[in-house]
């Protein structure tokens, strides 16, 4: 049973913090959800999905954060709590929208989470979204714990609504996909009924709207002063001061614990973060002489601290910032407690070190020469292995140095070994195709190289279908290949408008991506990729035609195929495979790299790995020998 | 109740698809249920599938933790593949240290391209032995079956290794409240099985 759905107040459970954020939104009775998966947001809209009818919400995966947050709005301006969520880069997306939203304001409670993948451990950049915050004149909020993260959207709902204007949380990877213990609270009845009054017209006086969400910030800024999520621990007269907001916390506290220094140092902790509580601040900070700045990515919060005490220069005594400015924290990647307290040792003159070091140099000299490394690659069964296959024969065959313009997806790792090197550009989501149709333009520069743009199915309809009819307004030379796996497989597959079901399971109606593209005028092929040879001969030909085209590649995402079918059992026959005799420089485990294909040292031949293969069978077809048997197939 | 370090840290590490996620879910939920505040920090991502997968799990009777576990703090490593256990031993073990493993390895693709080499398993077993206080291995495979869900099965291990302060019990209820339904026989059959596999050992 999904946690965020259990009505027992006062029961502590484990919860994901974006369960949590969810929990908090079903607790401040949020009528309306919309959203596009992003890594480390995509659990939040999951979450108020799998429990939209039984609560009588609605949830939606939206084609992108853009329309998620102009649908989610539009709730607002009916008078309904709404919330959105999305990864860091989505916010970029929906940036043109959130800069005219807040000054046509809104009405019903409107949460918008950016989820910030700080090192970006599941995104092609790290960014923190907070500057958004400030860049838009919007409050923000920066849960620290799973329990804050609760309390603090149910509070959000009620900022939004006070002052008028969407409210902010920041969520990290490490808050919203680790997990810990929330008490629950009650989940209230809802009289839900929608209506649309009033006019909300962004650019009419902007220069007065400006002015008025000033004012509206102002009063955000007067009810942070008071909040329960603004707090101090530590001696009461501390010369020593950590600033600390979200993650940070954690490993603040950590970090004074594991120096001894809680008779020493203090932290603030905020969580409101823009507009900051200045009066709060400042008197918690008029013994202070040093204060160390904690925080994720950028120096948000350091670098308004610093404002903020350059205007009260004089009422507070002099005080040093240490922080990302000064080198004691990185000001980019993800944070830990090590880090933290490294900079504290480092300021303190103190030692720290969290394991002897003759054991760690002995660990390290013992264990590291004999571990091979592991990278991500391509699931046993991913129809990317083989689409990724056929395009680089295909390429190969046509001789003119053609290359793969990237997108974002499971695919992505097809810049790797994974996907035999063949993506050369990686960026944002549909700027594949819109490269792509630029590198087609660059004939009469004596451009003469094929360009192939890779894009999913979530992907085409998210982004890449302006870059695709811009290739055919303007003519440009590129061959577009849809990687159509049924969903948006690399963040949970959830479905988009060619899936045929909706947010929650429901049937939809489908958007054909083929018809799409033939609506647009351009040539479009539809191919199995696992019928590896057509696939590649397809291609080939494909390539030698000039404008805009497009191939759909399309099989079922394995992981999803396999739960509905019986696996088949695939093994090799020994008598068939003549190992390093066959000339073949072991294809199907070395060159094709499926990690369901193993070499058996002993026998000198390829052998299944029957744990990790996933019996789909694509090998049979590739072995040169035929000496891949799939039983039943 | 007692634990014998506050916080108490569990690494449970493995390879993308093994079911990491799954496995710290369980016996984070056990604790819950005796009380205790528990942190699941896991490192997941682009790993879906084959890259080396961590869930760093810290049992605390006083407060919330955070979700990383520091270097060389580790109490006790389940590895559900023997490199990868190796791997978070080099980098979060200490003398101290707590191991179970399941001896079966997953080649990594540079294994299987030929450009680097898988050690020896018991190799990887001694430098373990060597490395840490006590090493217990699981054969989940002796019986020659593919093995099911060996995720749950060691957890099945861990719960009954005494290691930590949470009953069997607690880990059998957690999972009929996080699986669903038509899961749960067939987990709790491999959490009977890991728990057998400890006790025989």
């Amino acid at each position: 049973m999904s946690t965020v759905k259990i009505d027992q107040p006062g029961k502590s459970v484990l919860m994901m913090g974006n369960e949590a954020i969810a929990r908090g939104a079903i607790e401040a009775g949020v009528d309306f959800c919309a959203a596009y998966p992003g890594t480390p947001s995509s659990e939040i809209p999951e979450s108020l999905a799998s429990v939209a009818e039984h609560f009588g919400l609605y949830a939606e995966w939206s084609t992108n954060e853009m329309v998620a947050l102009e649908a989610a709005a539009a709730a607002s301006l009916s008078g309904l709590r709404a919330i959105v969520a999305m990864k860091q880069n989505g916010v970029n997306v929906c940036s043109d929208f959130l800069m005219t939203v807040n000054l046509s304001g809104t009405k019903g409670g409107l949460v918008f989470v950016a989820a910030d993948d700080p090192s970006a451990i599941s995104s092609s950049s790290e960014q923190d979204s907070r500057n958004f915050a400030r860049f838009a004149d919007l409050p923000l909020l920066e849960p620290a714990t799973f329990q804050e993260a609760k309390d603090m959207t149910k509070w959000a709902f009620e900022v939004s609504e006070r002052v008028g204007l969407p409210c902010m949380i920041r969520s990290v990877t490490r808050l919203s996909h680790s997990r810990g213990n929330v008490k629950l609270g009650e989940i209230p009845e809802r009289d839900r009924s929608a209506r649309f009054e009033g006019v909300y017209i962004a650019g009419a006086f902007a220069p007065a709207q400006h002015s008025a969400l000033h004012q509206k910030l102002e009063r955000a800024r007067e009810e942070f002063e008071g909040s329960e999520f603004n707090w101090y621990v530590g001696p009461e007269e501390a010369k020593f001061v950590i600033v600390t907001s979200g993650s940070g916390w954690f490993y603040s506290r950590e970090a004074v614990a594991a120096l001894g220094l809680d008779a020493e140092v203090g932290i603030l902790k905020l969580g409101t973060t823009w507009p900051l509580p200045e009066r709060f601040i400042i008197d918690h900070l008029k013994q202070a002489t040093e204060i160390l700045v904690v925080e994720e990515i950028d120096p948000f919060l350091e670098q308004n601290i610093k404002v903020l005490l350059a205007e009260q220069m004089k009422t507070l005594r002099p005080i040093d910032v240490y922080g990302a400015r000064t080198g004691h924290l990185p000001g980019f990647g993800d944070i830990n407690q090590d880090k933290v307290a490294k900079a504290l040792a480092s300021i303190r003159g103190l030692e720290y070190w969290t394991r002897d070091e003759g054991y760690a140099k002995r660990a390290s000299e013992l264990a590291l020469p004999c571990l091979p490394p592991r990278m991500p690659t391509f699931c046993p069964g991913c129809p990317h292995r083989a689409s990724l296959w056929a395009i680089k024969a295909a390429l190969k065959l046509d001789g003119r140095n053609g290359f793969v313009t990237g997108d974002i997806g499971c695919y992505s790792l097809g810049a790797g070994p994974a996907g035999f090197f063949q993506l050369k550009t990686l960026h944002c989501m549909g700027a594949g195709t819109g490269l792509a149709s630029g590198f087609g333009k660059l004939g009469q520069f004596g451009f003469d190289q094929p360009v192939v743009a890779v894009c999913g199915d979530s992907t085409f309809f998210h982004a890449a279908i302006p870059g695709l009819i811009n290739a055919r307004f303007n003519n440009s030379n590129v061959l577009m290949v849809v990687l159509d796996n049924g969903g948006t497989a690399m963040t949970g597959f959830q479905p988009h408008p060619g899936s045929g079901y909706d947010a929650l399971g429901r049937p939809a109606p489908v958007v054909e991506i083929e018809e799409v593209c033939k609506a647009i005028g351009v040539e479009v092929k539809v191919r199995d990729p696992f019928e590896v040879d057509q696939a590649i001969e397809d291609l080939y030909d494909m390539l030698q035609d000039d404008g805009a085209r497009v191939m759909i590649f399309r099989r079922r995402c394995y992981l999803v195929e396999s739960k509905e079918k019986v696996r088949k059992r695939v093994f090799v026959d020994s008598e068939k495979c003549i190992g390093d005799d066959c000339g073949c420089a072991r294809f199907c485990s070395r060159v094709f790299n499926c990690p369901g294909i193993i070499w058996d040292a002993g026998a000198k031949k390829a052998m299944i790995d029957e744990v990790v293969c996933t019996g789909c069978g694509v090998c049979a077809t590739l072995c040169p020998s035929g000496a891949i048997v799939v039983e039943g197939g | 109740m007692a634990l014998e370090k506050d916080p108490l840290n569990l690494i449970i590490t493995g390879v993308g698809g093994q079911g990491n996620v799954l496995a710290s879910q369980i016996v984070a939920s056990a604790g819950i249920k005796e009380g205790l505040y528990v942190t699941v920090g896991e490192t997941y991502g682009a790993s879906q599938r084959g890259g080396p997968v961590m869930s760093h799990v810290r049992f605390s009777l006083q407060a919330q933790c955070s979700p990383l576990i520091s270097e060389g703090q580790a109490d006790i490593v389940v590895g559900l593949e023997p490199v990868e256990a190796l791997r978070v031993v080099a980098e979060f073990g200490n003398p101290k240290t707590r191991v179970i493993v399941n001896p079966r390895p997953i080649y990594p693709i540079w294994v299987l391209s030929g450009q680097a080499k898988y050690p020896p398993v018991e190799e990887v077993l001694e430098k373990l032995e060597e490395l840490v206080d006590r090493v217990e291995v699981v054969r989940v495979t002796e019986d020659g079956e593919t093995p099911p869900a060996v995720n749950v099965l060691m957890m099945g291990a861990l719960a009954a290794s005494g290691l930590l302060p949470i009953p069997i019990e607690s880990f059998e209820e957690a999972m009929r409240e996080i699986l669903a339904p038509k899961d749960v026989e067939l987990n709790l059959q491999a959490l009977r099985k890991g728990v057998a596999a400890i006790r025989k050992g």
